[in-house]
């Protein structure tokens, strides 16, 4: 289907400046159990394309499933059509971009091989991490496990003879327990709730994500935090783990360095950032411990890839380093933007769009943070007094990403340098402008997980995009920390 | 066009299904331009045509869905004859489902309103003009929108209407706007010009000096988009039959009894007064409203046909993710021209964003003041506020510290458009509070 879609679009007839076709393939499936039963099988098999087209200076575009000679024909006049009639009244006048055009195949990992999806098979693994996870207690009252796949294969192609290939598999366990009792509900998931664990490969990851045994572990510990003291109030060192360090990144970092924001398109949806043009190159994002990456080469992470939405070629791009703050989350598109406006900085590939029906925009991939050199218990025997926090259930930040509150399913009392007890609902805030100069240190590659998210949104119209991160365990200190109701 | 394709492909796997089979069919499709606005100028103008078709095959109480991009075009029959034989395999390898339930007596039912929109390219032209000079960001987003439901029990269901949506703010400077939102089938170049000339008005306001807040308690007054956003929070599994019994609503201690509501608090889902369809997709039609809150008290919850048969009680049509899709509270007795009044000295909270629990199963809940929100004195506008968080719980802000809801309620359309554009709307008055903590 790939060529026939390159050879009907290379046979449309049109005289615009520039016009390119995205042709993607995505199918899905899901497995999932709740309460002992399994849940009804989904699956979806999505196929559409979206052609782009630059015109005297305008920008329109057309998505359509009609992938005929005459559906790609009515997509590109029409995406003609909104080039010619946005052409006096763009925010930027688009002839003084140069779209790429790239040549090349990515294949993901995972996508050589064919899946051994064996659907009895994985509902039984399903259906027995859940039964442990249940066991006999009374006290858990709500018990799943889920397994998704995802298989996309998209071919970009200009009209002046730029034509890319990309191969994308992902596996996406989850596992969530819910134990209550006198009027107190605690829940407790393996990776977070919202899929956290997402990542590309093959049948691997169930092990890697550590699905396998994860249902008696998870229901101890939703009983564990059923009975823990609520965590406590006051500013404090806060040890984050992972599987919150990807929330704290993605929110107060990715978020606020996007430059469409920053250039002020999302200003009437996802907001703007506290993060101006004049920063980068000398603005201190954090203390010097911080070093952050855009990196497309971390094998398994959810958002690898070889070329943007736009065309562009990925490559790793220091977005902090040492604290200073280097470079923004800004396609090509964008940088031309901040170009006309005299601000020139670098590029990152990643102006992405969340399938065939959504244009591209400044989006996160896989956004790092650089390991460290202490160990984990070398980074707790650092703490005197305070709280180490793990996996993300609540997450709030302000429109210009500065103000932020976020909640962890798990916490750990940190005294004297050595861990303590449990402590349910544990929580902080802080000021992204100031949070990271507290970074105290940072775990070394063995605290380092890799993380992400299906489902990150923003754009207008809406997208909700995949995202990576791998972070190491991260220390910093005298943080507001706080508790749940008494 | 979209009717007769989805008409063939409900014929046709009539003719494809093996004695013992059924199927059902749900179709969400629009063709929509969507509109990008920035600095008073176009960003990004496109449109998307898409056709998503949801089916289902069930062979005694087995059952399982494939969701298909469809083109409109005669290839999606063989596309329908691929997904059935791939669900037929699926079906082979997965258990008797205990829950499932279908509507088996067919309730056919079909609405189309007339297209008057008039050229995408005509609304972006009266917008940009109307803009001139100002800072307007936003989306506008116009043209048709289906639903259709089908199965092979002989029911037909379908709802044709073509709208716009127009999401967007007039930014004074910094974090510094005013949000509006406005929907309807027909279009004034006038009634949007006059819009954004009122909006414009408001900017004065934006340019005072701002004030910035320390935590502490204040008195605030909640705009109904405001409102709105608070309302949100217990769709978010509040008022779910599913997330109540399986103690993860945030309305637990509501259900159980140990908190209450203001009983000036009313919640009804009103389907019959919305804009999302009144069928949904295992085929039952909704009521024309069912009770949610009644005088601070739980009333109901939302059911779908899946925790029908989970718990053996009586469904009311609501989807499987049983979230409220046209939420209507009683409005109260507080004029809207009286607010800043009684109001006295507080925060005017225009608007709030990105909350999230800060304690679920307490009802806990955390956000932020966005857009255009005011010191208020004696009654008078002072100042605008610099954002600020809040952190309260849903029984303190809809219960103890409820002082007032307006006589008047707004109808608040949803401009959301992850995956398709939303149908959900929400009718809501503005509320007074003796109390709203702010935390940073």
């Amino acid at each position: 289907m790939f060529d026939t879609i390159e050879q009907r679009f290379r046979k449309l007839k049109s005289s615009v400046d520039f016009c390119a076709i995205r042709y993607v393939e995505e199918d899905s499936e899901t497995l999932a159990v709740r309460q002992g039963k399994a849940e009804p099988l989904r699956r979806t098999r999505d196929r559409g394309a979206m052609i782009t087209v630059f015109h005297r200076g305008g920008y329109g575009y057309a998505a359509t499933a009609d992938c005929s000679e005459s559906g790609l024909a009515a997509a590109l006049a029409r995406a003609t059509a909104w080039a010619e009639a946005s052409a006096d009244k763009t925010v930027f006048d688009y002839r003084q971009f140069t779209p790429p055009s790239p040549q090349g195949r990515y294949q993901g990992p995972g996508t050589d091989l064919p899946l051994d999806w064996n659907r009895k098979a994985l509902f039984d693994l399903l259906l027995s991490e859940s039964a442990a996870a249940k066991g006999k207690d009374e006290r858990i009252v709500d018990w799943s496990a889920d397994l998704a796949r995802l298989d996309i294969r998209q071919r970009y192609v200009t009209h002046d003879g730029g034509a890319v290939d990309q191969q994308f598999r992902a596996i996406l366990p989850g596992l969530t327990v819910t134990a209550y009792a006198d009027g107190e509900a605690q829940t407790r998931s393996l990776g977070g709730q919202y899929g956290g664990l997402c990542r590309q490969g093959g049948m691997e990851i169930i092990a890697e994500a550590g699905l396998l045994g994860a249902g008696r572990r998870v229901a101890d510990e939703a009983l564990q935090l059923l009975y823990a003291p609520n965590c406590p109030n006051g500013a404090m060192d806060l040890l984050l783990m992972p599987e919150q360090m990807m929330l704290q990144i993605h929110e107060s970092i990715g978020h606020p360095l996007e430059l469409d924001r920053i250039l002020g398109d999302e200003r009437n949806y996802a907001g703007t950032s506290f993060v101006t043009l004049d920063m980068f190159g000398q603005y201190q994002y954090g203390s010097p411990q911080l070093n952050v990456t855009y990196d497309p080469s971390v094998s398994n992470e959810f958002a690898s890839y070889g070329w943007d939405d736009d065309g562009r070629a990925s490559e790793k791009v220091w977005l902090i380093r040492d604290g200073i703050l280097q470079a923004p989350l800004g396609g090509s598109i964008s940088q031309a933007r901040a170009h006309a406006i005299g601000k020139d900085m670098a590029a990152v590939a990643n102006s992405r769009a969340c399938n065939w029906n959504r244009p591209p925009i400044d989006r996160m991939a896989n956004l790092n943070i650089e390991a460290g050199d202490q160990s984990l218990d070398q980074l707790i025997a650092q703490v005197e007094h305070g709280v180490l926090m793990d996996t993300n259930v609540s997450w709030s930040i302000d429109d210009s990403r500065n103000k932020f509150q976020f909640g962890c399913e798990w916490g750990r009392i940190i005294e004297n340098g050595q861990l303590k007890g449990v402590v349910k609902n544990p929580g902080y805030r802080g000021i992204s402008a100031t949070f990271w100069r507290s970074l105290k240190a940072v775990g070394n590659g063995d605290t380092v997980g890799v993380l992400g998210t299906p489902n990150c949104g923003k754009g207008e119209p809406n997208q909700a995009v995949r995202v990576g991160h791998a972070s190491p365990a991260c220390l910093f200190s005298q943080i507001d920390v706080f508790g749940g109701e008494a | 066009m979209m009717r007769t394709a989805f008409a063939a492909i409900a014929s046709h796997l009539k003719t494809r299904l093996l004695p013992d089979e059924h199927y059902t069919l749900w179709l969400s499709a629009e063709q929509t331009d969507f509109v990008r606005f920035n600095h008073g100028k176009v960003r990004q103008a496109g449109q998307v045509s898409q056709a998503y078709l949801t089916l289902t095959l069930v062979r005694g109480q087995r059952h399982a869905s494939e969701q298909l991009s469809i083109s409109g075009n005669a290839d999606d029959l063989a596309l329908v004859d691929a997904s059935l034989l791939t669900l037929r395999g699926a079906l082979d390898e997965i258990e008797d489902d205990p829950y499932l339930l279908l509507n088996t007596t067919p309730q056919s039912s079909e609405r189309a309103d007339a297209n008057v929109l008039p050229a995408s390219e005509t609304m972006v032209a009266d917008i940009v003009a109307a803009a001139g000079d100002a800072d307007l960001v936003g989306i506008l987003a116009a043209g048709p929108v289906y639903y259709g439901f089908a199965n092979s029990y002989g029911q037909f269901n379908w709802q044709a209407s073509s709208s716009w949506n127009f999401d967007w703010s007039l930014y004074a400077h910094g974090d510094k706007a005013v949000k509006r939102g406005s929907a309807g089938t027909h279009w004034s170049a006038e009634n949007i010009a006059a819009d954004i000339a009122e909006a414009r008005t408001q900017l004065d306001l934006l340019r005072l000096p701002a004030k910035t807040l320390t935590p502490g308690s204040y008195r605030a007054y909640l705009t109904p988009s405001a409102v709105a956003e608070i309302a949100g929070m217990l769709n978010w599994g509040g008022l779910s039959e599913k997330q109540l019994r399986a103690k993860k609503s945030p309305l637990l201690k509501l259900a159980e009894g140990e908190q209450s509501f203001s009983p000036k608090f009313t919640l009804l889902e009103n389907t019959g007064a919305g804009l999302a369809p009144a069928f949904q997709a295992e085929g039952f039609i909704r009521p024309a409203q069912v009770a949610l809150v009644q005088n601070g008290k739980l009333a109901g919850s939302l059911i779908s046909p899946r925790s029908a048969k989970e718990y053996g009680i009586e469904g009311n049509g609501a989807s499987s993710w049983e979230s409220s899709e046209s939420m209507d509270m009683a409005g109260g007795d507080l004029p809207t021209a009286e607010v800043l009044q009684a109001l006295g000295t507080g925060l005017y909270i225009s608007n709030l964003w990105y909350l999230n629990f800060s304690d679920r199963a307490a009802g806990r809940i955390t956000g932020m003041t966005r857009f255009a929100c005011f010191w208020v004195e004696n009654g008078q506008i002072v100042a605008p506020l610099n954002v600020m968080r809040f952190d309260d719980s849903l029984f303190r802000i809809l219960g103890s510290e409820l002082e007032a809801l307006t006589s008047e309620c707004e109808l608040l359309v949803d401009p959301g458009s992850y995956g398709a554009r939303s149908s959900a709307s929400q009718r809501l008055p503005g509320a007074l509070l003796r109390s709203l903590n702010l935390v940073l």
